[in-house]
């Protein structure tokens, strides 16, 4: 009896006292930066939290009710948007796949070429599409062309790391029976590897379709085209009931093409 | 010798055929409207790029290193934006990818309405948030913080909510078995198995964010992208330089670190 109870007295801790030591320390590291973080970006608060619920539901209050009279006026820039994700993301599909190539790892097998593209692709997704939309717009004026071109090199970065990730894990053993048979370079990859590839290309792109038709909002706001810019505009105008109307269609223009890209994967895959 | 013949080919269904077809026809017709129906005025696009390229170009390739300041600051407040927002929203993830899991709190119906609040959060543009937490709490990087937590904790959900599914239930199962209680198959038989992949999928976030608050700048929730704003308006394209060399080499060395500690994790 006395045995029994010793057993169930010591319970056994699921993990070593090293694994727990580091864990404590690991915690209050991340607990101390984060009060450190929250301390620093609220130095400049002046107003504090009390009025903050107030504020936002008196400015929320201005949004409402939309004026949905502007609907016809705005259908065009919405359209735009959408075009210019179209047109991004084909663009960006085209030229992502000699990339995606070159950067797997299994394909690529010049070890220099391997390192270069990946290197280049993993700076090229470093720039945001804030900056790559600026720094267009500073070179070709304001309107959708330095849109269309931020947002398809913002998305050839996302597309070339997703898909080179997709070449990377597909089955090698077809790879490796055609080339025992002889196959060249191009042969492998058109008959082994594009099949098994397919369907994940098309879904990742249809991914990347919808970051992009969320992106165009952030264009907008520095002028490379689309219904972004006419948001700004109408929030610069402190247009709020139009604003509203705005953000209510981007909204429902997400969820729509959220949904079809949805049910096309689900058919693709 | 006997002649070698491939196999024929698998017979495709009418259905099958007819879809395709139709598929291929809309995607067709999509890209003539878009084609056809785009406006790009080419002749200006183009005269503009022409006059502005040697303004433009150079500047941004070599750095405004007296800058490096004020840049360096600014991108320092981006980081604690991310780094706030990003372990917020992995805090208020947590219940509510439980109640969207499927396996946990019962029913179908709590994981539906766990799933809608999660897309419902999803479906708002960071930078509309951040608008919103502006006028709410001012313009500072506080804003930022609030609009980065909101906006991340949707994906976050969502990917919890995933992994959740994923566990390997034959353990909680057999807890129960033993006459374990809820609270007890929570701690040994669920979290155990969750932990490693929601921290990883944390710090993923972190990186993300790390590229989402350098853009809120622009509505004033502070950060970089204030400095990019003012830095395009004044068409300083050295400080630009710097701000981009900046933002480059922070990115780069926070998604390395990030992808070691997750390898070690997982």
């Amino acid at each position: 009896m006395t045995n029994k109870n010793s057993l169930t007295q010591k319970s056994m801790s699921l993990y070593p006292a090293k694994t727990k030591m580091q864990v404590t320390i690991i915690f209050f590291v991340v607990l101390g930066i984060y009060i450190f973080s929250m301390y620093k970006t609220q130095e400049q608060m002046v107003g504090g939290f009390s009025g903050a619920l107030g504020n936002m539901y008196v400015v929320i209050e201005k949004f409402f009710p939309p004026n949905f009279a502007i609907l016809s006026a705005i259908w065009n820039s919405m359209l735009e948007t959408i075009k210019m994700a179209i047109i991004a993301t084909s663009i960006a599909g085209i030229l992502t796949v000699p990339l995606a190539v070159l950067s797997a790892q299994n394909i690529t097998t010049f070890k220099p070429l391997y390192y270069l593209t990946r290197t280049l692709l993993n700076l090229l997704r470093t720039i945001p599409d804030l900056v790559l939309a600026v720094i267009f717009v500073g070179l070709f004026g304001v309107g959708i062309f330095p849109g269309i071109l931020a947002l398809t090199v913002f998305s050839l970065g996302i597309l070339a790391k997703l898909i080179s990730e997709t070449i990377e894990s597909v089955d090698m053993n077809p790879l490796e029976a055609m080339r025992a048979s002889g196959g060249n370079v191009f042969q492998v990859i058109w008959y082994s590897l594009v099949p098994q590839v397919a369907p994940q290309f098309t879904s990742l792109v249809l991914y990347v379709f919808e970051i992009n038709i969320r992106a165009s909002v952030v264009l907008g706001m520095v002028g490379a085209g689309g219904i972004g810019l006419v948001l700004n505009q109408q929030l610069k105008f402190y247009n709020y009931p139009n604003a509203m109307t705005i953000i209510i269609v981007i909204f429902a223009t997400v969820l729509i093409i959220e949904f079809i890209s949805n049910k096309l994967r689900e058919a693709l895959l | 010798m006997e002649k070698l013949q491939l196999p024929p080919k698998p017979e495709k269904s009418l259905f099958k055929k007819v879809r395709t077809i139709v598929i291929l026809l809309l995607v067709v017709a999509l890209y003539v409207w878009t084609f056809t129906t785009i406006n790009i005025d080419w002749s200006r696009a183009i005269e503009r790029s022409i006059n502005n390229f040697h303004r433009v170009i150079p500047k941004l390739l070599s750095p405004d290193w007296a800058a490096a300041g004020d840049v360096g600051a600014a991108m320092l407040e981006t980081v604690f934006i991310a780094f706030a927002g990003s372990l917020m929203a992995a805090v208020l993830a947590v219940p509510l990818s439980f109640l969207a899991a499927q396996n946990m709190m019962g029913g179908k119906v709590t994981s539906t309405i766990g799933k809608w609040i999660l897309s419902a959060i999803r479906a708002f543009p960071d930078l509309i948030l951040a608008i919103l937490f502006v006028v709410a709490v001012g313009p500072n990087a506080f804003a930022g913080v609030l609009a980065i937590a909101i906006g991340s904790t949707g994906m976050l959900g969502k990917m919890f909510s995933e992994i959740i599914e994923s566990i390997d239930m034959e353990v909680v199962q057999a807890m129960e078995a033993n006459g374990a209680n809820k609270i007890q198959i929570l701690f040994y038989g669920v979290i155990p198995q969750i932990t490693p992949e929601f921290l990883s999928y944390a710090i993923y976030r972190f990186e993300v964010d790390i590229r989402a608050s350098s853009i809120l700048g622009i509505v004033g929730a502070g950060g970089i992208g204030t400095m990019v704003i003012f830095a395009s308006s004044n068409r300083n394209w050295n400080e630009m330089g710097m701000i981009l060399f900046s933002i480059i080499i922070v990115v780069t060395v926070i998604d390395f670190a990030s992808a070691r500690i997750r390898r070690k994790i997982v």
